[in-house]
């Protein structure tokens, strides 16, 4: 191929269908934010922004009345509120896999799904945040977690778990929406030469900050996304790690362990990547992207899932060995309360979900079968809030001291909640889809057969 | 564009395709001119080398914000547990530093990563939202399938008619001659 332009030298990659150009690919992608907006589209958001507005509505009434609307009580302090925390940062961490782990290993096929994969990230971090803060009961005070000077001469107390986790999870942020812009900037650049729009040129333009594709500039870009990646490769580890030991610090039987923070980290990859698909797949479908989400990349992402799910069922696998190995009664009731107790049927619901559904994943043909890993990443996104539910709740209700056991229930307000950041977060997304490139259009480029413009 | 009052910024050369622009570049950087430029819709690396050599300030930047980070952030812990809100539990060592380890090691991150953004902006010189190049019609293609190569006015060698016909010569599609305005 040494004569050929990437103009109709495409030849067959699995990760991009065949025909495609530069050009083409600026086309397709950027005419998702350009063209018209879809009739599709104004009734989904008009769904989702209705959960934003009972969210809306429920954090007002949580204000005013306080935490005592929520189910939860003593023994079960923590309830719905860090189920939810979890859940959500957990989903984000699949984001900063695709875009930093992948790109370290220059793992290409990570390029079509890198850009709305971060900004699941940045969405889901952004929904999980509003956990613990409501969740202080005044959250006004947030600032009072953060070392300032004051007048009060109080400095937080850095020997907590629940202090780390304020600097891990507000620096993964941070990094998050950094990497996230960085990457954004050519293809904004792309948007400023391309719309018709004025104000949106200079909205794109202000926002790419000029970016003109200079040879030098992409030299320290390319550096800079380099070590954006390698610094967020441990931050991301770390960040499930300190969430992890807010629980293992503790002394509650089914907390306290040690294989608490590989299993957080897996479980929270294992849940971010049944999220991509399940944003990915409509994506697709909707906006006529397969030629760049293609069977390989469903094939790919389930094979993740599968690898981090089996790593999830060694984790309650060794839990339960260890209850048992420890001759402890208090943990080994822990697991027996958790098969045969009040919550039972959560807990066979997790298994169903979390052990029994992925099993599907060993088959090629559900992998690459956009129904088939669909209805897998369904399971995955409830069973992992289960587990998350099984852990705080099933280990809080009953610990040492039976006269201080008792149920939690959870009430509307903490379902409106819950809900409403679902809501908020497809709301997010929606919005996201239709002002920026949900795929990057500029690493798709690079993946078109002689885009390197060596000799091939 | 008026050019009555325009300045000379450089010759721009239009290619379609990287392998063109590649070779066009060598050739460039053969010839003797030191202030040039491409501009591509996405990264060449052959083509980044060729023009910007290996060297960049960044990593050291980025090791610096980071150590920056790291020191400070188990500086704030030390000070205050030592010196400012010191609390004595059970007798145990104020210093308690395997429990700084983890805001410390997010400090290091955080500074590192806001290093490595601010500093490609501040190396690249951006943003910089009025640039002679943009004043070329077909320059909008940069970001989309078309390659560009100009030549500065300012390179110690530049002679209009000269830099425009070796560039002519280059296999480009097109050559226009950049004005500031």
């Amino acid at each position: 191929m040494a004569e050929s332009t990437p103009k109709g030298a495409a030849v067959d990659n699995p990760l991009l269908a065949s025909g495609h150009t530069p050009g083409s690919v600026t086309d397709k992608i950027s005419s998702v934010v350009l063209s018209g907006i879809p009739k599709w589209w104004y009734v989904v958001t008009a769904l989702t922004f209705g959960l934003v507005m009972m969210l809306f509505y429920a954090l007002a009434v949580l204000l005013v009345k306080g935490v005592g609307i929520w189910g939860i009580n003593i023994p079960v302090g923590w309830g719905f509120a860090i189920v939810n925390f979890v859940w959500w940062i957990g989903i984000g961490h699949a984001g900063t896999l695709i875009s930093a782990i992948l790109l370290l290993l220059r793992q290409d096929w990570r390029n079509s799904i890198n850009r709305f994969a971060e900004a699941m990230t940045i969405f889901a971090v952004a929904c999980a945040g509003m956990f613990p803060l409501i969740h202080m009961g005044r959250p006004w005070r947030f600032f009072w977690m953060l070392p300032y000077p004051n007048t009060f001469y109080l400095w937080p107390q850095f020997r907590s778990p629940l202090i780390w986790d304020v600097f891990a999870v507000s620096t993964y942020a941070i990094i998050s929406i950094l990497f996230w812009y960085v990457g954004l900037i050519p293809d904004m650049a792309t948007l400023r030469d391309r719309t018709k729009n004025k104000i949106a040129r200079v909205a794109y333009g202000v926002l790419s900050g000029g970016w003109r594709g200079s040879a030098r500039h992409w030299h320290n870009y390319e550096l800079a996304c380099l070590l954006l990646a390698a610094l967020a490769t441990p931050l991301v580890i770390s960040v499930h790690s300190v969430v992890s030991f807010d629980f293992a610090a503790g002394i509650i039987p089914g907390w306290h362990t040690t294989i608490f923070p590989p299993f957080f980290v897996a479980g929270a990859v294992f849940a971010g990547f049944a999220m991509v698909v399940t944003l990915g797949v409509p994506l697709r479908q909707l906006f006529g992207l397969q030629d760049f989400i293609t069977p390989k990349h469903l094939d790919n992402m389930g094979k993740i899932m599968l690898a981090t799910g089996m790593i999830v069922v060694y984790g309650y696998a060794a839990e339960i060995f260890f209850a048992w190995y420890s001759k402890n009664p208090f943990d080994i009731y822990m697991v027996l309360n958790r098969m045969e107790g009040p919550y039972r049927y959560v807990w066979f619901a997790l298994i169903l979900c979390n052990a029994v559904s992925i099993q599907a994943l060993w088959w090629t043909k559900v992998r690459t079968s956009v129904v088939g890993i669909m209805i897998v990443s369904m399971f995955v996104n409830v069973g992992m809030w289960l587990e998350r539910f099984i852990i705080v709740i099933t280990s809080l209700h009953r610990d040492f001291m039976p006269s201080s056991w008792d149920m939690y229930y959870p009430t509307r307000w903490d379902w409106a909640i819950f809900i409403g950041s679902l809501g908020l977060f497809l709301t997010l997304m929606l919005v996201f889809i239709r002002v920026l490139p949900s795929i990057s259009i500029f690493e798709i480029r690079m993946l078109l057969p002689g885009a390197k413009g060596g000799e091939e | 564009m008026d050019m009555r009052n325009a300045r000379l910024a450089g010759v721009m050369a239009e290619f379609d395709g990287p392998q063109k622009i590649l070779a066009a570049a060598k050739a460039v950087k053969k010839e003797g001119y030191r202030r040039f430029d491409a501009f591509t819709p996405y990264p060449i690396e052959e083509l980044n080398h060729v023009i910007a050599g290996d060297e960049s300030r960044l990593p050291l930047m980025v090791f610096l914000g980071g150590l920056f980070g790291c020191i400070g952030g188990f500086s704030l812990q030390y000070w205050i547990n030592v010196y400012a809100f010191p609390m004595n539990i059970g007798g145990r060592p104020l210093n308690s530093w395997p429990a700084f380890i983890v805001p410390t090691f997010e400090m290091t991150i955080l500074f590192a990563g806001i290093t490595a953004v601010l500093g490609m902006f501040a190396l690249n010189g951006l943003p910089h939202p009025h640039h002679p190049v943009f004043n070329v019609d077909r320059f909008a293609l940069a970001t989309d399938d078309k390659f560009f190569l100009w030549i500065e006015a300012e390179d110690p060698q530049f002679e209009l008619a000269k830099a425009r016909s070796f560039l002519e010569g280059l296999s480009s599609v097109a050559v226009s001659d950049v004005y500031d305005d």
